[in-house]
């Protein structure tokens, strides 16, 4: 198969591989090759460090309102100074309070977690691990990422507005989303929250297509689907999650605006506004509509979100424990499992919103059945690390930090899955820890597992060695200290997006907890900079990358040179002969894919190195 | 204030540069001592810090439980006999996951420990074994299957119908606080409008207490004052329950989405405008039993909105009184129903901003209706059965 983008193979031939720039492209201008790029490469880079901004924030918008919970009674002048009427008096203003975590949800899970982790490895993976010299659709892939920043555009300019942004919570239900009398933040701050987000769904579906006929259509002579990395696996999944899953999203949206704007009663019935002292002109819709159609993504999407990270462990874990993974075939039909029963639980949101109880029950059965996935993939981690030869390079630690919280935070899912169990600990900090460490911090890791991974690919440098395992541990230990106390926060009850328990008979003897979950959140956020900072330094000044092939591992993006130029290869592209976990075999270290299949070679059996059918 | 945070800052910023220091060091060590010593020796460093994390995390798990456990509800019995099935589950649970955990969690960081790298080792080559996928496939799905099982076998009991002896009261969320309702002594509710709301009036829940035609965006409504509702108790400032009485609450909204969220007795239900949500459960203790067994002279049944309302959600706070019968016989007489009689003139339902009222309800209507209240409370009831 010649997947050439023809434009690129010629002058890709020139390319020097071991001087370290590879840039002898027809000339670009800066603009071209830096902004309006639509080499898959460069469009990774935007979308991770357009993401990492977005990560920066958000985290920093956690920080906030966690000092508020904290120390609510203590006045900083300088939160005034920087944040005006918000924080009058040196404190945070519940107002405020409620646009900060409205704001942390929405960043996190849509800018970071969903762009700056699938559109980052999805551009940069695809292509390279499939063998293809981009993706299928380079322009759409291009608009992808400029939909994703206009996107952001918006919400950053939300951030701004008189009567502040979105802050009815991440989820935005209506009526209270729809209202703007029932809180300020449902003013124009919700309509640029919705613009922004129909955006960042258009740009997820010009990816996912893209992303899908990729892999379905460029890959490289030989690359049959099972002979696919898991990495590319775990993305094509997503990228079908995303594709079924974000219209619905949209159109929820769009139901929700005519609601605001037009006079239409989809969710609104017979509501009465004490502020205004006003009854609505609304009868006959209903709220409960709104949470079907946002959880019928908002369940895929906590899949979207850890299925890129679940592909990166595998691949990371088994690089550095110089293992193939154990049960790929297991490993591809959990993830093709996880896929299908992520459509089916969305209602374990809703056990209590007044759904008829019967509908709970199927939903209780079709999301612990999708625990066992879930559990064959954790075991199957564990049997790949068992009587490895493991290497602990920075990605490797942040790959087992992730299978740890994957595990930590999983297991807690079988509690919330449980509706009995939910009724209890419902919307109370049992689940803000349950969902932090299954898809937050987890998520994250395998994020980092990535970026320290990949980096060398990226930049054709290495990140500082030491300041990773100081972000690793450190962020390792953070991250349980500042999620596991809430579990014990959730079983008494505490109610999340609270902005002060001091009234509360029931809830007021947390202060010591909840100094100490601050107080480990700023360290955590403190060495998170650290890492922007190894980041951007080792970009310039890290340490050159020396041979094609730093981690010694089979995949093909590792055959590209050093640094590889628009179209990745130069000349042919390689075509592949097994799959891609041939490690410590035969006497040998690593056995990349483009190898073929001697006749003495031991152990055959792996799915996808069999001979050409 | 300024000088201290100038002075963290200060810390701060040296801290980032002795780091970086140290780590750009650590670089340069590694060009001098060779690549390869220098990579096993931050392998060794990294595979015990990963025996040191367990073994620091199991006691941290310990230590945790130790501080904080007595500060959840788990100590204490549950105020309902739903809420004790509800522990039953999630202790059933917490073994079993508990388990899982110890299992997996020490497997993880020993296996990363034990099997690092080793010169003179290599590694395994073992890409699967079908009778351990089968295995762990199989064991989880069991183990799941029972946990689905007692789930739902709890779940249809506390969801099932009340008890036909349920005592019935109504629960009206709205920005940010918390109305209740009694039938009265009809044991009746009385049909409500929410255009007839009228906070001047004390008409919060828009109780249909006179006849009133409007015009809405559905066309004009004719709205028949309902005389079942005159007796109708509302309370904003707590609700009584009776100890080993069946409550079924009805569960309204004026606004936005509440939820009543009782964590003492675990129960929990949403509140949506427009959609009544029921619940129902026993209360097992009185508040004052209550105080006793948590050892808490300040101890209340807090009702807590559990959904996400607006800015004052963290505030909205509502009140549960468990009394014993005699108590709440005691109570309730001293409760006067809600209803005002409409007067002619001064009418405040005409003025408010809100509820557009009938072009005056008839005035011999209104007077029958006002005589409604006058009737001995047995004779109205008599006339509604």
């Amino acid at each position: 198969m010649a997947h050439e983008v023809e434009r690129h193979t010629g002058e890709a031939a020139l390319i020097d591989v071991h001087n370290g720039h590879g840039h002898a492209e027809h000339a670009q201008s800066f603009w071209t090759k830096y902004i309006f790029s639509q080499d898959h490469k460069m469009i990774a880079r935007q979308f991770l460090i357009t993401g990492m901004i977005w990560a920066i924030i958000g985290a920093a918008f956690s920080v906030l309102f966690r000092i508020q919970l904290a120390f609510s009674g203590e006045q900083y002048p300088i939160l005034e100074t920087l944040f005006g009427h918000w924080a009058a008096g040196g404190t945070i203003s519940a107002e405020f309070y409620y646009a900060l975590v409205t704001m942390h949800g929405t960043i996190m899970i849509f800018f970071v977690l969903t762009a700056g982790l699938s559109g980052t490895f999805a551009n940069l993976l695809i292509p390279l691990q499939c063998g293809a010299r981009d993706m299928a659709s380079p322009l759409l892939n291009m608009l992808s990422y400029w939909f994703f920043f206009a996107a952001s555009v918006v919400m950053l300019s939300s951030l701004f507005l008189q009567t502040g942004p979105a802050s009815g919570g991440w989820t935005a239900y209506p009526p209270l989303s729809a209202l703007g009398d029932a809180q300020p933040g449902s003013r124009q701050g919700m309509d640029y929250w919705l613009i922004s987000l129909g955006l960042f769904v258009v740009s997820t579906l010009l990816g996912g297509i893209n992303y899908i006929s990729t892999i379905l259509n460029l890959r490289t002579k030989g690359m049959t689907m099972i002979r696919l990395p898991l990495t590319v696996w775990s993305l094509f999944f997503t990228a079908v999650l995303g594709l079924l899953a974000f219209p619905v999203l949209l159109s929820a949206f769009i139901l929700l605006l005519f609601d605001r704007h037009m006079g239409t009663s989809f969710y609104l019935n017979e509501i009465f506004i004490a502020n205004t002292g006003q009854a609505l002109p609304n009868e006959g819709g209903n709220a409960i509509l709104y949470q079907h159609l946002f959880w019928f993504l908002g369940h895929p999407e906590v899949y979207i979100v850890i299925l890129p990270a679940m592909g990166i462990a595998s691949e990371v874990i088994s690089v550095n424990a110089r293992k193939p993974i154990f049960g790929y075939s297991a490993m591809v039909g959990s993830l093709f499992a996880i896929a299908i029963l992520s459509f089916l639980v969305w209602a374990h949101h809703m056990f209590v919103s007044g759904m008829n109880p019967f509908l709970g029950s199927v939903f209780v059965l079709l999301t612990l059945l999708i625990a066992i996935p879930s559990a064959i993939k954790v075991f199957n981690w564990l049997a790949t690390l068992w009587r490895g030869n493991i290497r602990f390079t920075p990605a490797m630690l942040f790959a087992i930090g992730f299978v740890s919280m994957f595990i930590s935070g999983g297991l807690t899912g079988i509690w919330l899955g449980n509706s009995t169990i939910d009724i209890h600990v419902h919307d109370t900090y049992f689940v803000i820890a349950h969902f932090h460490l299954v898809m937050g911090v987890a998520a994250m890791f395998g994020m980092f597992a990535g970026i320290y991974h990949w980096f060398p690919k990226m930049f054709g440098r290495h990140m500082n060695a030491t300041l990773s395992y100081i972000h690793f541990w450190i962020t390792l230990v953070g991250a349980y200290c500042i999620f596991w106390p809430m579990h014990y926060l959730g079983l008494a009850g505490v109610p999340r997006r609270y902005f002060d328990y001091s009234q509360w008979n029931s809830f007021n003897h947390f202060d010591g907890v909840n100094k100490f979950i601050t107080i480990a959140s700023i360290i955590v956020f403190a060495i998170q900079l650290l890492f922007v900072f190894n980041f951007f330094y080792s970009i310039f000044k890290g340490r050159r990358v020396g041979t094609m092939n730093p981690w010694q591992a089979n995949t093909l993006e590792w055959t590209t040179p050093i640094l590889p130029p628009h179209g990745n290869w130069e000349g042919e592209i390689p075509e592949v002969h097994r799959w891609a976990y041939d490690y410590d075999k035969d006497e040998r270290s690593f056995i990349p894919q483009t190898e073929p299949v001697g006749d003495a070679e031991g152990v055959k059996h792996e799915v996808g190195s069999t001979k050409e059918v | 204030m300024t000088t201290t945070g100038l002075f963290l800052l200060a810390i701060l910023a040296l801290g980032f540069l002795i780091t970086f220091q140290i780590a750009k060091a650590s670089e340069y060590v590694s060009v001098l001592k060779g690549e390869k010593k220098s990579f096993e020796q931050n392998n060794k460093i990294n595979g015990f810090l990963m025996v040191v994390f367990l073994v620091l995390g199991l006691i941290g798990v310990w230590w945790c439980n130790k501080a904080l456990y007595h500060k959840t509800l788990m100590p204490y019995p549950s105020a309902s006999e739903h809420g004790e099935n509800i522990d039953t589950m999630l202790k059933i649970t917490l073994l079993i996951t508990g388990i899982v955990f110890f299992i997996t969690q020490i497997l993880l960081f020993w296996f990363a420990y034990k099997y690092q790298y080793s010169d003179k080792r290599r590694a395994f080559y073992y890409p699967h074994n079908n009778k351990l996928e089968v295995l762990w496939t199989t064991v989880p799905a069991i183990a799941l299957c029972t946990l689905v099982g007692f789930g739902l076998y709890y779940w249809f009991k506390i969801t099932g119908d009340a008890p036909a002896n349920a005592m019935q009261v109504e629960i009206t969320g709205r920005q940010f606080g918390w109305i209740y309702r009694y039938p009265g002594k009809d044991n009746v509710f009385g049909k409500k409008y929410f255009r007839m709301i009228d906070e001047a009036d004390g008409n919060m829940l828009g109780l249909l207490w006179k006849d009133s035609t409007m015009q809405t965006p559905n066309g004009v409504q004719n709205l028949k004052a309902d005389p079942t509702g005159f007796d109708d108790i509302i309370q904003t400032s707590a609700m009584y329950l009776i100890k080993d009485q069946p409550v079924k609450l009805i569960i309204n909204s004026r606004d936005v989405i509440h939820d009543v969220g009782l964590p003492h007795f675990r129960m929990k239900m949403d509140a949506v405008p427009g959609t009544p949500t029921t619940m129902w459960f026993t209360p097992k203790y009185t508040t004052e039993e209550m105080k006793k067994i948590t050892n808490n002279p300040n101890f209340e049944y807090e009702i807590a909105c559990d959904q996400m309302c607006g800015n004052g959600h963290y505030s909205m706070k509502g009140l549960i009184k468990v009394v014993t019968r005699d108590e709440f016989v005691l109570w309730r007489a001293k409760q006067q129903p809600g209803y005002k009689a409409p007067t002619k003139a001064g009418d405040p339902a005409l003025n408010a901003p809100g509820a557009q009222p009938a072009p005056a309800a008839q005035p011999a209507d209104t007077t029958a209706a006002g005589a409604g209240v006058v009737v001995p409370k047995g004779n109205l009831v008599a006339a509604h059965k």
